[in-house]
């Protein structure tokens, strides 16, 4: 709790968690009030910003400014359940080989390597690739099944410092098993360090799903800020000059992609006492 | 070694997963209407060939099998024919487009890395007005997403102002020689994806070393040269070399994230390596060469996670020390 009110007293954090969640806010109100459908393909291609269109209209004449924003939305939901999957993955894997130590978390750690030294965005097009129906969820699920390592190596290292602690020991021979020490023995002392990898796992997620859409292997059943790039650089909305047909969703990346970061620094500023003295 | 193994494994495992049959893909793509049955099938089989899935005799092949001739003509540098380019291999046209890649992933991850450790244990040791605009300007670059501030240069530079060229390797109308005017179109294409490259990897790298410096300023030695009277600039030193090595560990992790940058740099850019084929190949679903760069890409980053490894023997003396101890 105390390190709780640290961090709001910081300006960095807020600022990010600020950006962030009204990014989520916006996202997740406008397409609910909205009628105006992003693939409708209500006028001319490449029209410019006018009261109509907000935001101009890309090469299929569809209007950019819910395109921008129902892609804010699918982003953001392929981003969180990205980070989620990677997390969830990642913490079982990494809580079960520190705690276990010898062959076991020698097994792990070598998976864990091997797949942190292959960038997951190769795999990521290798297996989006072979898949032709791609729903949200499945290329969040992909990402974070190639994500999982970060997360793994931060818990495994913080698991296997805890794991000789007076508390976990007295749980061993109390007869707990194995699982029920995990749960409550371990995981409540490095929850702050999950969180703080899931921030980072989010964004990670958000900028794979805009890296595949990109290359053009997104998910089929929506608009998603990759997917809008993708669409501008096939159109050649870039060499036309047509810059509302890409720019607002490159700003808008890089704003999540800011927000998140800052607020991951920030909490390490907290969380960390050997950075903390010197802020 | 091993990640070499599981890398192909994967690249042949992945693309299996989702259609059964490569051949079936790529029938559908060959087949025009006046084709008879009969050839037809002579094609299918010619395919089925060529990709393992079946031996000479017409008889299916078992996936172990297929795996160890996948294997083995992997080894042999054979990558097997384009489907879209159908007589041109694999290999021809990544041949032209893997140079093109290292020359912009190379000298910019080299450059990036050093540029940033200078900034960041400057950061770290000057604090004060210099640290507080550094920072959340070098967080801010560590964040952008490698492809977006590609978008952002290319159209306020190569369209808007007209500075530089938006896209290409070389002017369109020249062709690849040794001559000089090439070499000076290859440059002024170059300064562009080059700087995208480098402002983002500096970012990563002078967050990095700033904290490490940071530790490094408060420890023991460090107070013991300041009571000392040592230079402040010898001093700095000393806390760039102690703070390099972790930072090194470090690079090797970054360069996933740095190459998969590129790739994705060199399709803003319409620049003609490796990731732009990667990407006309997804457009036509021309599946060896997807295979087949994604392979190239993961052996030679491979490759330079190797040099990083010797070059961390080379310079901790730890490491080096336990190895001499060991050849006596």
């Amino acid at each position: 709790m105390k390190q709780f009110k640290l961090l709001l007293r910081s300006p960095w954090f807020v600022f990010g968690a600020a950006m962030f969640l009204f990014c989520i806010f916006v996202g997740v109100l406008y397409p609910m009030f909205s009628h105006t459908d992003p693939l409708l393909r209500g006028a001319l291609p490449f029209e410019g910003p006018s009261p109509d269109h907000w935001l101009g209209t890309n090469g299929e004449g569809q209007d950019m400014f819910s395109a921008l924003l129902f892609g804010l939305r699918s982003s953001l939901f392929v981003g969180i359940a990205a980070g989620i999957f990677a997390t969830i993955i990642g913490t079982i894997i990494g809580i079960v080989g520190g705690y276990k130590g010898g062959w076991v978390d020698n097994v792990l750690t070598l998976v864990t390597n091997l797949f942190m030294v292959i960038p997951s965005i190769l795999v990521l097009i290798l297996i989006a690739n072979s898949i032709e129906k791609r729903s949200m969820l499945l290329v969040a699920f992909i990402i974070g099944a190639t994500t999982w390592p970060w997360t793994a190596r931060a818990v495994s290292a913080q698991t296997s410092s805890l794991k000789n602690r007076e508390h976990v020991s007295l749980a061993k021979l109390n007869g707990y098993g194995i699982i029920s020490i995990l749960c409550m023995q371990i995981l409540p002392y490095i929850m702050s360090y999950v969180f703080m990898v899931f921030i980072i796992q989010m964004a990670t997620g958000i900028l794979e799903e805009a890296a595949i859409s990109m290359m053009g292997l997104g998910p089929y059943d929506s608009v998603t800020l990759g997917q809008i790039i993708n669409q501008a650089q096939k159109t050649e909305a870039f060499s036309n000059g047509n810059w509302w047909a890409f720019m607002p969703a490159t700003v808008l990346i890089t704003a999540l992609q800011f927000s998140l970061y800052v607020v991951n620094t920030s909490m390490e500023g907290v969380f960390n006492p050997r950075l903390r003295k010197e802020s | 070694m091993v990640t070499f193994v599981v890398a192909i494994s994967l690249n042949f495992i992945l693309p299996r997963l989702g259609h059964s049959n490569p051949v079936d893909t790529i029938m559908r793509k060959v087949h025009t209407p006046g084709m008879t049955s009969k050839e037809y099938k002579k094609r299918y089989e010619e395919f089925m060939v060529k990709f393992g899935l079946m031996d000479e005799n017409g008889k299916k092949t078992t996936i172990v099998r297929q795996f160890f001739s996948y294997v083995g003509t992997t080894l042999k540098g054979d990558l097997g024919v384009s489907f879209t380019k159908y007589p041109k291999s694999v290999w021809d046209i990544l041949k032209t487009a893997l140079p093109w890649s290292l020359w912009l992933q190379i000298p910019s991850i080299v450059i990036g890395y050093i540029l940033g450790n200078i900034l960041g244990a400057l950061a770290a040791y000057k604090r004060g007005i210099y640290d507080k605009v550094f920072y959340p300007l070098s967080l801010f670059l560590m964040s952008v997403p490698y492809f977006c501030l590609g978008i952002v240069l290319v159209y306020i530079f190569g369209i808007s102002l007209e500075i530089f060229p938006p896209s290409g390797g070389y002017a369109m109308d020249m062709m690849p020689s040794f001559s000089f005017a090439f070499f000076a179109s290859v440059l002024y294409h170059y300064i562009l994806p080059f700087m995208t490259m480098v402002l983002v990897f500096i970012g990563g790298q002078a967050i990095g070393m700033r904290s490490m410096s940071i530790y490094e300023l408060g420890t023991d030695y460090v107070k013991y040269a300041k009571m000392l009277g040592i230079k402040e600039r010898t001093i700095v030193m000393y806390v760039i070399r102690n703070a390099m090595l972790p930072q090194l560990t470090g690079l090797a992790l970054a360069l996933g994230f740095a190459i998969g940058g590129a790739l994705l740099i060199e399709i803003v850019f319409s620049y003609p390596g490796v990731g732009l084929a990667l990407y006309t190949a997804i457009l036509e679903m021309d599946y060896p060469v997807i295979q087949a760069g994604i392979l190239i890409v993961t052996v030679s980053l491979l490759a330079m996670n190797f040099i990083i490894d010797i070059l961390i023997g080379l310079l901790d003396p730890r490491v080096r020390i336990s190895h001499e101890s060991r050849v006596e």
